[in-house]
């Protein structure tokens, strides 16, 4: 067990390097120097070349990598031109709201799906089970930004009960207690998760309801209220952390659109805005922050797995 | 079988018990058949059909203006002339709902393409070789898929402008690595199969192996993968389009179509949201649709019989 958990940290630590220098190299590519927008579109050739000397862009992008990832050791994520500030101070402002965004719909979405798979498993081929798969299916097939927009068609402008932006408190206190403004969002989010769950907490119920153990539970006599809620949850919901792990890219974009779609100002909005207006230590900063939450979450719930089913333990 | 008479247990042309005797059928020809009785899939191949259709034949029978400004007609509802309305800045919403159609199943189609033919030499290669050469391929492959791939594409496709082709080659660079995956996986359960190693004994050189002998018998899994990647695809152009780096002018896309049409929601400008928000989920449902579909009939363990 233990020797498992060390070979997947260090496959992870692989695989974080790997996606650093690919990043890196790719926006160095990319825009391999802020010096024009330091300096202004009229900045002479010579201007250009000193402050790219002065500031070490004119070495090796080897080099630079090496320093930059220095610097990340360090705290320190580079400074924003743009903002006048430096990645972390942005990063600090923002990130509370965005987790609270994912967090939450992230939890509902668990505590919806999870009970809807099983009833769509015990009901399964009657009319219920048959709507709710296909409400799921066409949820999938939509665009986050679309399923926002039908939202706040019916819930703001239609029938006015909630807001058509989200909430614009500084304080993640202040969001917290904004159900008005920020229902809408949460709910667009918490959706699109449900419709990728929800198939798969089906078929992993449907397998669990063929086991014998609630074949010999049933035999028992036991209530089928605790069958289902004893046995049949539990091992049913054992896939779910896998998916909790893999759904963080999906999260990560589903931020980023959401956040720009209902002007929520968390981290996908900053990069939104960083995209416009050429930010590039914001966006190398948060894709490489994206990349090493995807691998921590994959290997979460790699772990995860091994410690909640036994079958699993390989090592 | 019910009116097998009673015959002489001599009788030879009696049908074995377990079912009728008939030509042999090849796998291919089974799983067509399996396909055809799937209402569903049928039903997405015809969306699909239409929408190739709509896209690419819709505008040699309608014109629609959607080059000119015309400020005399903007924002127009549906009516005579204009069948879906005009936009802000009186195109023709049906002509663009077809040029922007183009644009999302080319770079649909040639992603997934792209993305099929590298993931299945990479898979291929690794599932093959086997030992350290493996390791490193697959753990590029861990790499790629920890990256958010919407993030690269928007980074690179803000510098660069995004294209058709550009947006085809930046999304199957991102979209080969479930299919290596999935290749690698089937390749090490068949190197170890009999006419594989026949082969090898005959002599076949390792390209000749992977393509007539690996790549052939992965393909059933690719061609599923393909179609879910095509959705995917779709998806990411539509999302691109819709913050507004996407496809620039004259070419339309779906998502920028949406994006603009969402700024008159308050007015009720309906035409401009929904139609083209219909088209995106009915390609992309059509897709998933047939790849479900495909999945069940080329899985040999989930064909009915």
């Amino acid at each position: 067990m233990t020797a498992y958990v060390i070979r997947r940290l260090g496959t992870s630590i692989v695989v974080v390097l790997g996606v650093s220098i690919f990043i890196y190299l790719l926006l160095h590519i990319v825009y391999p120097s802020p010096a024009i927008d330091v300096l202004g579109p009229h900045a002479s050739p010579q201007a250009i070349a000193s402050w790219n000397k002065q500031h070490g862009f004119d070495d090796p992008w080897i080099v630079q990598y090496l320093r930059y990832m220095n610097n990340l050791l360090h705290g320190n994520l580079g400074y924003s031109y743009k903002a006048n500030q430096s990645v972390a101070a942005l990063f600090a402002e923002t990130w509370a709201r965005s987790a609270y965004l994912s967090g939450i719909s992230l939890l509902f979405a668990v505590v919806t799906a999870l009970p809807l798979g099983i009833f769509q498993a015990v009901k399964r081929n009657t009319i219920g089970d048959t709507v709710v798969t296909s409400l799921a299916f066409v949820t999938y097939a939509m665009p986050v930004f679309l399923l926002g927009l039908i939202l706040i068609q019916v819930f703001a402008l239609s029938i006015p009960i909630f807001n058509y932006q989200a909430s614009q408190f500084t304080s993640v206190f202040g969001v917290m207690g904004d159900w008005y403004s920020m229902t809408l969002p949460i709910g667009t989010l918490t959706l699109i998760s449900v419709a990728g769950f929800s198939r798969y907490m089906r078929s992993s119920a449907i397998d669990a309801l063929a086991q014998d153990y609630i074949k010999a539970a049933r035999a028992k006599g036991l209530p089928e209220r605790l069958v289902l809620g004893r046995h049949l949850v539990r091992n049913a919901s054992l896939p779910m952390v896998t998916l909790i792990g893999l759904s963080i890219p999906l999260l990560l974009v589903g931020n980023l659109i959401v956040e720009t779609l209902f002007n929520y100002r968390g981290l996908g909005l900053l990069f939104y805005n960083s995209l416009q207006n050429v930010d590039y230590n914001v966006l190398l900063a948060y894709t490489l922050f994206g990349a090493v939450l995807t691998v921590v979450g994959n290997l979460i719930a790699d772990v995860a797995l091994t410690v909640a089913d036994p079958r699993i333990r390989l090592a | 079988m019910s009116n097998i008479a009673p015959l002489s247990p001599l009788d030879i042309t009696r049908a074995p018990e377990g079912g009728d005797v008939g030509p042999v059928q090849s796998g291919w020809r089974l799983a067509l058949r399996e396909f055809a009785a799937n209402k569903l899939a049928v039903i997405g191949l015809a969306i699909l059909a239409f929408f190739v259709l709509f896209c690419f034949a819709g505008p040699l029978v309608y014109h629609g203006n959607i080059l000119n400004t015309d400020l005399a007609s903007t924002n127009l509802p549906p009516g005579a002339g204009h069948p879906l309305g005009t936009t802000d800045v009186g195109f023709d919403e049906l002509g663009l709902l077809m040029n922007g159609g183009q644009a999302a199943l080319e770079v649909g189609f040639f992603a997934a393409v792209i993305g099929i033919v590298i993931g299945a030499l990479w898979g291929a290669i690794a599932g093959l070789a086997g030992g350290i050469l493996d390791s490193v391929l697959m753990r590029v492959v861990d790499v790629f898929l920890s990256i958010p791939f919407l993030f690269i594409v928007l980074i690179v496709a803000v510098k660069y402008g995004a294209s058709v082709l550009g947006l085809s080659l930046i999304i199957g660079a991102f979209t080969w690595l479930v299919p290596a995956r999935l290749v690698r996986g089937e390749v090490l359960t068949l190197r170890v199969r009999d006419f594989v190693s026949a082969a090898r004994t005959a002599g076949s050189t390792r390209w000749r192996l992977i393509g007539r002998h690996l790549i052939p018998n992965a393909l059933g899994v690719m061609i599923v993968n393909v179609t879910f990647n095509v959705a995917d695809a779709i998806l990411a152009v539509a999302a691109l389009g819709f913050l507004g780096f996407g496809l620039h002018y004259p070419t339309q896309d779906w998502g920028d179509m949406l994006s603009n049409g969402t700024q008159y929601i308050q007015d009720g400008y309906w035409w401009l949201v929904y139609p083209v928000g219909a088209c995106i989920v009915l390609v992309v449902m059509a897709c998933n649709l047939v790849g479900d579909a495909l999945r069940d009939s080329l899985d040999v363990r989930l064909r009915r019989r």
